[in-house]
């Protein structure tokens, strides 16, 4: 008989590695058929170390622990009209991306985490995996419960699912998403869980939260400490997940130095939209995106590569273009969005005088010679009552979707044109690095679901770019979108606060 | 290997090949150096339309916010295609001067840098 208080270490064991089982009569490859054709080799299961001491027990208990607390912060927040106490009602907006853009991505992290839970050899690596997978589904749910408060006040927040899976801009961090979780589990790990969760959301998380913090919106801030420790964990488990393939054999080296050049390409372009969320869309500044990409890219990332060349890897292939691109990528992103106001889920706006001028002093480089003359020529028009709004759809990467909005670094007002031949078609990219992903699995990629092209294919509706928006995105047009000054958002506002 | 799959000689669809348009061919063109336009313009257009139909009823339309557009002078514009230098024939089809499906356009003006001169 078993004792009736098991230690930690026999307890562990047993809800862990001891949940896998000897295939007497199936065949171990049939059982796990994903392990072998990304041509990563796994010698020995048994080498992997588990990141985290956790068993399912324990981890229950100290999530809903942390749930109680995190909901009673909801529930104050609404009690209280807290959303009066945010810095200006154009913060919202960032929260707005939040939910449409950033939020279905945990959901896809959720099922990406669920295959990878499934389809590992180890057992040790399943259970790691699993956990995360329902920390993922936390993550989504504790967010669209911390932004439903905004939803009963603000516009632009009710069809975030159904948005997230059609809009042009969303189109960007849903197909990123989409090509991690079609790729093979090894991949899907270096992708999500090592690129992503070790270095990139170090980025959304720590220096945006604090943004939240500083403009008075105490939800997100709760939610963002609550997914903290989670994301320790998450840290954990994506180090250990490149270690061990390093580990287990060198023909795995130059895959995954393959991946990391791919991901971290992917996501330094999908976090084009983050930048211009702290530099734009943060009423109250905290830091300067090119401020973040030095403390938790350059120098935390550094850091590591630094340790893991050790194994042979280097840093990420076009390093030294991105951090270049750290000057211009937040200003360009804005930009793009501010004259496409209109077929935005969100408003936009120019930043005020002292905005510009905080933008002057930490952008040295460049934000008086590129960006500032834009910004003069919008007020020009603006004064003009001729409010910039573009006409026409833009060129888009076949890779990161993004509008062809990015330039040559050497040459910062020229777009960064890059094409290929494939069967006889051609394509389109942004950048060296998204050329070279489409090249390295062109079949993957002809599939891109370019929303432009969606348009110009009659699959979206319309064709009147109104009917788009309202029957194919159900944006609410005429109150979601357009900018911000005289948006039902800035006219309730107002009202709240008894200013004119 | 054309992609990593778990099935053999996978084969994706190609989602934009021309025939899905409808009887158009998508044709992008970009203005060098004037970023007013935050990336350069996609338009479905029938291959048959002539280059002089594209240049003046079809560009003005998004491209004539820019206040520098009507000072342009259309004489000395010089032009890529695809990334080679390229010399329109106004008259003629798109599809007779190479001007396919997803090809790049762009033009350069060397008297006008854009707002203030900015690459604007
Ligand atoms: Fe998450
Ligand atoms: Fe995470
Ligand atoms: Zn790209």
């Amino acid at each position: 008989m078993a004792a009736k208080k098991l230690n930690i270490k026999d307890k562990y064991r047993l809800l862990t590695r001891d949940l896998d089982w000897e295939y007497s009569y199936a065949d171990r490859k049939e059982a796990f058929p994903y392990e072998d054709f990304e041509g990563i080799k796994i010698t020995d299961w048994s080498k992997w170390e588990d990141p985290f001491r956790l068993t399912m027990d324990a981890y229950w208990k100290y999530q809903a622990e942390k749930e109680k607390k995190l909901y009673a912060i909801f529930d104050a927040f609404a009690q209280n009209n807290a959303h009066l106490n945010v810095s200006d009602p154009r913060y919202i907006n960032a929260i707005k991306i939040f939910l449409t853009g950033v939020s279905p991505l945990e959901y896809q992290a959720y099922q990406g985490f669920a295959h990878t839970g499934r389809q590992f050899g180890g057992v040790g690596a399943r259970v790691a995996c699993q956990m995360q997978s329902l920390d993922e589904l936390r993550h989504v749910q504790t967010q669209i419960h911390a932004m439903s408060h905004f939803n009963k006040f603000f516009d632009g927040f009710q069809e975030y699912s159904h948005m997230h899976d059609r809009v042009w801009y969303l189109s960007v961090p849903k197909s990123f998403f989409n090509d991690a979780r079609t790729a093979g589990p090894f991949e899907f790990m270096i992708a999500i869980g090592f690129s992503f969760e070790y270095v990139l959301t170090n980025l959304l998380f720590v220096p945006f939260m604090s943004g939240a913090a500083h403009n008075g919106d105490m939800a997100t801030v709760t939610f963002g400490f609550s997914a903290q420790s989670d994301e320790a964990r998450h840290m954990t488990l994506g180090l250990e997940v490149i270690k061990f393939l390093l580990e287990q054999h060198e023909d795995n080296v130059e895959i995954v130095q393959k991946w990391i050049d791919k991901w971290f390409w992917r996501g330094s372009r999908l976090l084009t939209i983050v930048a211009m969320m702290m530099d734009y869309m943060l009423p109250n500044k905290v830091m300067s995106w090119k401020e973040a990409w030095e403390v938790y890219f350059e120098e935390a990332g550094g850091a590591l590569f630094k340790d893991l060349a050790r194994y042979g890897i280097r840093m990420p292939k076009y390093s030294d273009i991105i951090e270049k691109e750290k000057e211009h990528i937040s200003h360009q992103a804005w930009w793009t969005f501010y004259t496409h106001g209109h077929a935005a889920g969100f408003h936009t706006w120019i930043p005020t005088d002292e905005e510009l001028d905080w933008l002057s002093e930490k952008y040295p480089e460049t934000f008086d010679k590129y960006y500032r003359p834009r910004w003069e020529l919008a007020k020009e028009m603006e004064a003009k009552g001729e409010r910039f709004y573009t006409k026409g759809l833009p060129q888009l990467c076949t890779t990161c979707q993004i509008p062809m909005l990015f330039t040559e670094m050497d040459d910062p007002t020229q777009t960064s044109y890059r094409d290929t031949v494939y069967n006889g078609d051609r394509y389109h990219f942004c950048s060296d690095g998204c050329k070279d992903i489409f090249e390295d699995e062109p079949e993957k990629f002809v599939q891109s679901w370019l929303p432009v092209h969606q348009i110009f294919q009659g699959n979206c509706g319309g064709p009147d770019v109104g009917d788009i928006l309202s029957d194919f995105y159900h944006m609410n047009v005429g109150v979601d979108n357009m900018d911000m000054k005289g948006s039902p958002d800035e006219l309730r506002w107002k009202q709240w606060k008894g200013v004119a | 290997m054309a992609v990593k799959a778990i099935t053999p000689d996978y084969k994706g669809e190609v989602l934009d090949k021309v025939e899905n348009f409808g009887g158009n061919q998508v044709v992008y063109v970009g203005w060098d150096h004037h970023l007013m336009f935050c990336a350069p313009f996609a338009y479905p257009l029938p291959p048959e339309m002539t280059f002089e139909a594209l240049r003046t009823q079809v560009m003005p339309e998004t491209f004539s916010l820019h206040p520098e557009f009507e000072q342009i002078d259309w004489d000395n514009v010089s032009w890529m295609l695809d990334g080679n230098p390229f010399t329109p024939q106004a008259d003629v089809a798109l599809k007779d001067q190479g001007i396919g499906h997803k090809s790049v356009l762009r033009f350069s003006t060397p008297d006008l840098n854009g707002y203030q001169g900015a690459g604007v």
